[in-house]
């Protein structure tokens, strides 16, 4: 489709006068804690705008949609500067800070009343929000699509560039 | 922003009839925004959704959903850290 097919009225166009709906697209490329949910804060909140929304999960990112991985997803203390306590930065390769870091990451979640990961993706399936898997990822590390959450599509980069072609925004987080 | 804020005299005293109202205090985005685009849901054509939240992003927030999904925000209107929406659903 061209992009001219589907042009909207203009910036801050009313979704209910122009034909074609927006759409957000999205590469998901970290497997940790921090890195999981802003895409899936995103998706949520442009689907709940009507947007069309896909992700791609590709590399580390498919991790988010493996059943069992996307429990246990991680926050490293090493090498990330931001932690709220301030300990030398060495301090986060002891054995047992990436355990501290991540249930202080939940904690906060669970705090803010945030959902975890699996009741995002939860929202994101009830909300029609394509679940591209990377195939080439799949066929890297060995995960079968009956180890991802349900409603994924397996896909290569050339079905989410089908999508992302007529995406009106495109982020890679 | 402000071109589907209805240019309305809504005081506090006299807010706009709701349909159905909505409590999203204490929720942190994206929910307030995803929590209402779900009751909007049950809403039809002409129907008022009042909803109170106390994050603060929910000022730039709930104009950007209005427009974003073709609603009128007939008031916006913040006291004591909660803010109050009133938001009418224009198509089914």
């Amino acid at each position: 489709m061209k992009p001219e097919a589907r042009r909207h009225g203009g910036t801050g166009a009313r979704q209910g006068e122009t034909n074609a709906r927006r759409r957000l697209a999205l590469v998901a490329s970290k497997g940790t804690l921090d890195g999981a949910y802003p895409p899936l804060i995103l998706a949520a909140t442009a689907a709940s705008l009507g947007w069309e929304v896909g992700i791609f999960f590709t590399f580390y990112g498919l991790d988010i949609l493996h059943k069992k991985r996307h429990k246990k997803l991680k926050v490293a203390p090493l090498g990330n500067p931001a932690m709220p306590i301030p300990v030398p930065n060495l301090v986060g390769a002891l054995p047992g800070m990436t355990a501290v870091a991540t249930r202080m990451m939940k904690g906060w979640m669970k705090r803010s009343q945030l959902p975890d990961i699996p009741q995002f993706l939860e929202i994101a399936r009830e909300s029609g929000v394509k679940l591209f898997a990377c195939s080439t990822t799949m066929g890297v590390m060995g995960v079968k699509a009956d180890d991802l959450t349900p409603g994924t599509d397996t896909a290569g980069a050339a079905a989410f560039l089908d999508f992302a072609a007529d995406a009106d925004v495109s982020l890679f987080v | 922003m402000t071109d589907h804020v209805a240019q309305l005299n809504i005081t506090e005293d006299a807010p706009p009839a709701a349909d159905l109202e909505l409590d999203c205090k204490g929720l942190l985005c994206p929910l307030p925004v995803y929590r209402t685009s779900q009751a909007l849901n049950r809403l039809g054509a002409g129907q008022v959704l009042r909803v109170e939240c106390t994050d603060p992003g929910s000022l730039a927030d709930f104009p950007a959903l209005a427009r974003q999904r073709g609603l009128t925000l007939l008031s916006a209107t913040e006291r004591n850290g909660v803010q109050v929406f009133h938001l009418r659903k224009e198509t089914d």
